[in-house]
């Protein structure tokens, strides 16, 4: 039977990593092999490990996880050579707010992502892999044990897959609710059966990663579209893009949208253009008050600075991110003292604790938050909370510090009419 | 010593063969939330048992309990009802669902109805960001979740005892 997806694809997607989205059974390697399944592994095991890394650099892929590195120069970081055993781990701990990709890469297509591990494996000589999944997507490492226990039942992972003489095992691991645990390097420490604190780099997990050997760790959409790029041409996948920005990306919109939905457009794609023709607009006519364009993360724009292509370096030249691809829209409507409170709730319930910036930051910075919510704010909090959050930039252990700050110093500087709105209320109240 | 139904033995006993030689402690953090799920929450007893099978002291297995928001040491009701309020689940009512929720079920953030039946959390982005607002009951899914498919939801659950 078909499959029902979550939200009807848009016609002016651009399908390459979900190409396969929505066919019949899309999840079974019997699917994946009739609709272009493990052509690229065929044609990499007949490449230098050299030349795959360099396919992979010409596709101009950045990772999907958030901080856009360039996949094919971390490839190339990890010590092929080394006598240590090298690992591939694989982030599917998908916990940025406003970011809901990777599990339907892992729903509807997990032989791509499978291929994708298999050709990192040739081009590093890593034989293991480690899929971190967040133990609340428990339906999806159950999808994704079937998945794996069918690939190794037709011989595409295991001893000598393929008859090629090439090895790989592949296991599923259970995170149990923790944002940190996204972090590359609290991730490796969780893996190894720890609390996920964040460890100094370097070394780099590249170098010393999970157990002390070199690791490659990838964003599960990084892996899926490997494939597409081995098959291809790392040159056609960057074709689709603009120059740096390689290829497509899946973009979750939420908030206030008509269409609210993950769909696939190559980088570059015009952002307001995504979000009326693709997203179907802000319902009840209402107009655009500011977009959070990759998870909660990065930087917030005003209505006014959403006319941008969306691709890596554009986002940055405008001082925000392209982050994890999860756009929350908002319209004029929406109350941003609720919206950074919001925010910062999250970001001190999820800080891990270890430094102190970061520990005592964002519980202040929500304390601060929830008392002008409550109608106990005073005019000197907006320029406190910036005040605040610019003390934690560049000062914290691991990036979720930043991550905090950023969406604050931005909202506050942008929406600082709402703020005032706020204690004109609050003053109103008091005289009444 | 404890021991668990045969298919999460067969898990466990694959889970300690699939990371490297000696490091076995990978196994906790998995090992708890499968265990927890089916003795109901994380005892002494537990720590102990998944210490003795990765090789660690029950100290190492006690110290992550604490870190990881879905490993708790009491038990939570049979159906968990787990509400996002963030971001996205937020600005198309995820907070009033949640409110609604808890006058629903007459409990607060992580407490368990007097009958153990039904408990409640406040939980953070869940994945579902796209098709908000979420909630997850145990381990499913439920998306655009208003008022009234809560109730219905609940009220399901409550019939099916
Ligand atoms: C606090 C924090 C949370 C993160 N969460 C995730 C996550 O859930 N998934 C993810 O792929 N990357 C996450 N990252 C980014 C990872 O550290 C890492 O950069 C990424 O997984 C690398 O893969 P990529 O190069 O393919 O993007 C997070 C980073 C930070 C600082
Ligand atoms: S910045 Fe926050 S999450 Fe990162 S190490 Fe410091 S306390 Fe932990
Ligand atoms: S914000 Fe609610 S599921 Fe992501």
């Amino acid at each position: 039977m078909a499959k029902k997806l979550y939200n009807d694809p848009s016609p002016l997607e651009t399908r390459i990593l979900s190409a396969r989205f929505g066919l019949e059974n899309s999840e079974s390697l019997t699917t994946y092999l009739a609709h272009d399944g493990f052509k690229a592994f065929r044609k990499a095991r007949e490449m230098k490990p050299e030349q795959i890394i360099e396919e992979v650099k010409t596709s101009a892929l950045r990772g999907r996880g958030g901080a856009g590195f360039p996949t094919g120069l971390k490839w190339s970081f990890v010590p092929r050579s080394s006598p240590k055993p090298k690992y591939i781990v694989i982030n599917a701990d998908e916990s940025e707010p406003g970011t809901c990709k990777d599990r339907l890469l892992m729903e509807y297509d997990p032989h791509q992502m499978i291929e994708g591990i298999l050709i990192a494996g040739l081009a590093l000589d890593a034989h293991k892999g480690y899929l971190y999944i967040r133990g609340e997507y428990r339906y999806l490492i159950d999808h994704m044990d079937r998945a794996i226990a069918e690939a190794y039942a037709q011989g595409y992972l295991g001893k000598n897959i393929l008859g090629t003489g090439f090895d790989f095992d592949l296991y599923t691991h259970s995170g149990a609710g923790a944002y940190e645990c996204g972090e590359e390097t609290a991730l490796l420490d969780s893996l190894e059966g720890k609390r996920g604190i964040p460890r100094m780099k370097p070394p780099f997990p590249a170098v010393a990663g999970a157990w002390a050997s070199p690791t490659l760790l990838n964003n599960v959409e990084t892996f899926s579209a490997i494939p597409a790029i081995i098959r291809d041409g790392g040159a056609a996948f960057a074709a689709l893009g603009t120059p740096k920005n390689g290829g497509t990306r899946l973009l979750c919109v939420s908030g206030h949208v008509n269409k609210p939905g993950v769909y696939e457009v190559p980088l570059g794609y015009p952002m307001l253009k995504f979000i009326e023709e693709i997203a179907g607009g802000i319902p009840g006519g209402k107009k655009l008050k500011a977009v959070i364009p990759g998870g909660s993360s990065c930087p917030i724009l005003k209505a006014d600075e959403c006319d941008i292509p969306m691709d890596y370096d554009s986002l940055a030249k405008i001082g925000s991110m392209l982050g994890s691809g999860g756009m929350v829209v908002m319209d004029e409507t929406t109350d941003m003292v609720k919206v950074a409170l919001r925010i910062m709730r999250f970001y001190a319930h999820e800080s891990c604790g270890w430094c102190i910036p970061c520990r005592e930051g964002t519980t202040w910075l929500r304390k601060i938050l929830q008392r002008f919510d409550e109608g106990g704010g005073r005019h000197e909090d907006v320029a406190l909370l910036g005040e605040l959050s610019k003390n934690m930039l560049g000062r914290t252990f691991c990036a979720l510090g930043d991550a905090a700050a950023m969406p604050t110093i931005s909202i506050v500087d942008k929406f600082a009419d709402d703020f005032e709105k706020r204690l004109a209320r609050d003053r109103q109240m008091v005289a009444v | 010593m404890m021991t668990f139904s045969p298919q999460l033995e067969q898990k466990f006993a694959k889970m300690l063969t699939s990371y490297p030689e000696g490091k076995k402690r990978s196994a906790v953090v998995p090992m708890l939330i499968y265990a927890q799920d089916e003795v109901g929450s994380i005892t002494s007893e537990l720590i102990d048992e998944v210490a003795r099978r990765c090789e660690v002291t029950p100290l190492q297995v006690d110290e992550v309990v604490g870190y990881y928001s879905m490993l708790h040491r009491n038990p939570m009701g049979k159906y968990h009802v787990q509400v996002c309020t963030n971001i996205s689940c937020l600005l198309v009512g995820g907070m009033e669902l949640y409110e609604h929720a808890c006058k629903k079920l007459g409990i607060g953030h992580k407490q368990v109805a007097a009958d153990g039946q039904f408990s409640l959390e406040e939980v953070e982005c869940m994945g579902a960001c796209s098709w908000a607002p979420a909630v997850e009951i145990n381990y499913d899914f439920h998306h655009h979740v208003t008022p009234e498919k809560l109730d219905q939801l609940i009220d399901g659950l409550r019939k099916a005892q």
